[in-house]
């Protein structure tokens, strides 16, 4: 009914933490963190892509099944209040589960990036981040 | 049949990446993950919805068909206009210019 609306809470409140780092990682210079050699901002651009690219994709499956429409109040269920309390059951199930199952893909991405660039001396990492 | 659609489309675009990694001029990295998003979040829709509900876990008909194709058409929109916008070979600021 809703249940893209909890990822689309993550995304806005990961990409607004990456724009933070990112400020941050150009004040301070080249700063890396741990020994991995990835910067933080580009290990939330990997999440923040996951979760845009799922919202908007399940923003159109929504609209296609006439669940989401473009005027108020947006949400098809809420024009009948019978409807709330499966829509609001949804959201707190199935978007809570694809916001943790798309960020717990996210945590092992990193996790396999970070061990693969330990692996790779110092001046290859540079370069492959850098693309 | 969408989940079906985004899944293989997220496994060719990844693949594409691939080949071409670890240059990522037209943003192939952006699109697998936007793929990828969407088919992990159906995943956990179609399985959720499942075991709670039960029926078919594929839905095969001519409307999720369409539904596949124009979610895969908006990725493939998205996608270009982030690359217009960023424009990796100028070709915007090149033709702006004269």
């Amino acid at each position: 009914m809703a249940c893209f609306l909890v990822p689309m809470g993550e995304a806005i409140v990961t990409t607004a933490v990456q724009k933070v780092v990112e400020k941050r990682e150009k004040r301070i210079g080249e700063e890396k963190t741990g020994s991995a050699g990835l910067k933080w901002s580009q290990k939330l651009s990997w999440l923040n892509k996951l979760l845009w690219g799922g919202v908007i994709l399940l923003a159109l499956e929504h609209v296609w099944h006439g669940e989401v429409v473009p005027w108020p109040p947006f949400l098809t269920a809420t024009e009948n209040p019978a409807n709330v309390a499966p829509m609001l059951h949804e959201i707190a199930t199935f978007g809570v589960a694809m916001a943790v199952t798309v960020t717990a893909i996210w945590a092992i991405m990193v996790k396999v990036a970070e061990r693969k660039a330990r692996a790779i001396p110092e001046a290859k990492v540079e370069a492959v981040s850098r693309g | 049949m969408w989940l079906i659609m985004t899944a293989l489309a997220a496994i060719i675009t990844t693949a594409v990446w691939y080949v071409k990694a670890p240059d990522d001029k037209y943003k192939l990295g952006l699109l697998s993950l936007f793929f990828w998003g969407a088919t992990l979040m159906w995943l956990v829709d179609h399985v959720m919805a499942y075991v709670s509900e039960g029926g078919e876990f594929f839905e095969i008909n001519l409307d999720a068909t369409l539904l596949g194709v124009a979610v895969i058409i908006l990725a493939l929109f998205v996608w270009e206009i982030v690359l217009l916008v960023s424009d990796p070979k100028r070709v915007l600021k090149r033709a702006l210019k004269r």
